[in-house]
């Protein structure tokens, strides 16, 4: 499901079915993008910060269009416990690794693979970004 | 998940870009103790207050104000002289003739006899570290003229380095940090004296480009600065992304005002911080947005013009006040250095 900002439309409520993961995108190019990310959270009740949560950074392939700093980013992702996540959506191999990626961290979240469970693996992707 | 290592070449060329990812598995790889990607100081200390003219005549850099230069960064040279500037000025004259020979003609029609001086330019340094700036001219003189007649200056460029200590305290010896080069004149010429750089000292050049994050950098140490002449309007220029046309909006603030806000916003004694930085741009945003209901922060800023400098995303900057040169000059190559890094 996509969608522009949060909170979802209410009429909907109903038909939606359960959300597993919720991947914020931030594009780099773009600080409205952040500032939009950043109300949205606001509207996120607190047990998706378990592992259910992560941040898509897109637009990095070009470093000289850079209109959103870093540190604002990674500031996010400590405040959150949630990992962080680059991508660049205009190169072709990239955007599949990235949804391949996604996809992944979509079946744990959702409980379909045996042995892991979105907190603890959240934990893993925290830990190995720290080092 | 599979392993990528692309590199991304700018479809413009102005800047190249490398993005190496070694396993998206292993999460965000570019540390936050790296200076590429984008990551600006959270803090960068106010280049200090302009000098009294004591030693240095503004008479002798009055030259590069208001020209137009394009910006690339250089690596440092090697085994580069002081010394020997009017030897490197003579070779490079000889390059250019046999380029010219070559065919690969800068002028057509004319033929021009083209001379070629190198010299320092010692004021332009920030610490005693710094290596003095040198200047490339080129001047033309048509032979069909009289022998007293005036050369004309057809192509300038120079190499400069102001407080670039964190390059030059880690460098070899033998290198010389000039890290930023400033060319102004045909781009003909900017690549033949750059291909002879090149080719004599090892070293490479690379356009600089400008992020949105470092002009509004800009925008705001620039805004700060005391100017005592009624000042001209600081002026934004944005460019809105996807849309069939191309779309650029241009921001004009009332240079006291700018300066107003800079004044409230600026607290720390002596340094500027991002959030300082990231407080001035919104509150120009959101007073843009007020009146128009368009989020300037989703555009790109391409273009900062005040009252002591202008600059331009593509790596083109324009000096209006000498007193303040040194200090831009320092934005500048420490810009240049994180790229050659």
């Amino acid at each position: 499901h996509l969608a522009t900002s949060l909170p979802l439309p209410s009429e909907m409520d109903h038909l939606r079915p359960r959300i597993d993961l919720i991947a914020f995108m931030i594009d780099i190019k773009s600080k409205y993008s952040l500032k939009n990310v950043e109300a949205s959270l606001a509207h996120v009740d607190a047990g998706f910060f378990l592992g259910k949560v992560c941040f898509l950074v897109t637009g990095v392939g070009r470093v000289n269009y850079c209109s959103v700093e870093m540190n604002a980013i990674w500031k996010l992702g400590e405040v959150y416990c949630s990992p962080v996540l680059f991508c660049e959506l205009e190169l072709e191999g990239i955007r599949v690794a990235t949804a391949q990626r996604l996809l992944r961290m979509l079946q744990i979240c959702a409980g379909h693979i045996p042995g892991v469970s979105a907190l603890s693996f959240g934990s893993l992707m925290r830990n190995s970004a720290d080092e | 998940a599979a392993g990528l290592v692309p590199a991304m070449e700018s479809a413009d060329g102005a800047a190249r870009t490398l993005l190496s990812i070694g396993r998206l598995s292993r999460g965000p790889p570019f540390g936050r103790a790296h200076s590429r990607f984008g990551i600006s100081p959270s803090g960068r200390l106010l280049p200090p207050a302009p000098r009294s003219q004591e030693n240095a005549d503004p008479q002798r850099t009055a030259f590069l104000l208001r020209k137009q230069w394009t910006l690339y960064s250089v690596s440092p040279l090697y085994k580069f002289s002081n010394a020997r500037l009017r030897v490197y000025a003579r070779l490079l004259s000889a390059f250019i003739a046999a380029e010219k020979q070559k065919g690969l003609a800068v002028e057509v029609g004319v033929e021009l006899d083209i001379k070629v001086a190198v010299s320092s330019l010692p004021d332009l340094k920030g610490s005693d570290q710094d290596q003095a700036a040198i200047l490339v001219q080129l001047s033309s003189r048509s032979p069909a003229s009289p022998k007293n007649s005036e050369e004309k200056l057809i192509w300038s460029g120079w190499f400069c380095c102001v407080s670039g200590d964190d390059l030059s305290e880690n460098v070899p010896e033998d290198f010389t940090c000039l890290p930023l080069f400033l060319a102004n004149g045909a781009e003909s010429y900017t690549s033949i004296v750059g291909s002879w750089f090149q080719k004599t000292f090892d070293c490479s050049f690379c356009r600089l480009a400008i992020s949105p994050l470092n002009l509004s950098w800009m925008a705001a140490m620039w805004t700060g600065c005391k100017v005592d002449k009624t000042a001209s309007a600081m002026e934004l220029v944005f460019s809105v992304p996807c849309l069939p046309q191309p779309l650029d909006i241009s921001y004009a603030i009332h240079p006291e005002d700018a300066k107003a806000l800079w004044d409230t916003v600026q607290k720390t004694p002596g340094e500027i911080t991002q959030q300082e930085v990231d407080v001035f741009m919104d509150c120009l945003y959101s007073h843009f947005h007020r009146h128009f209901k368009i989020h300037l922060s989703a555009t790109k800023l391409v273009k900062v013009s005040t009252a002591i400098a202008s600059a331009h995303c593509d790596g083109i900057v324009k000096f209006l006040q000498s007193q303040y040169l040194p200090g831009v000059l320092m934005l500048l190559t420490e810009l240049a250095i994180s790229q050659i890094q």
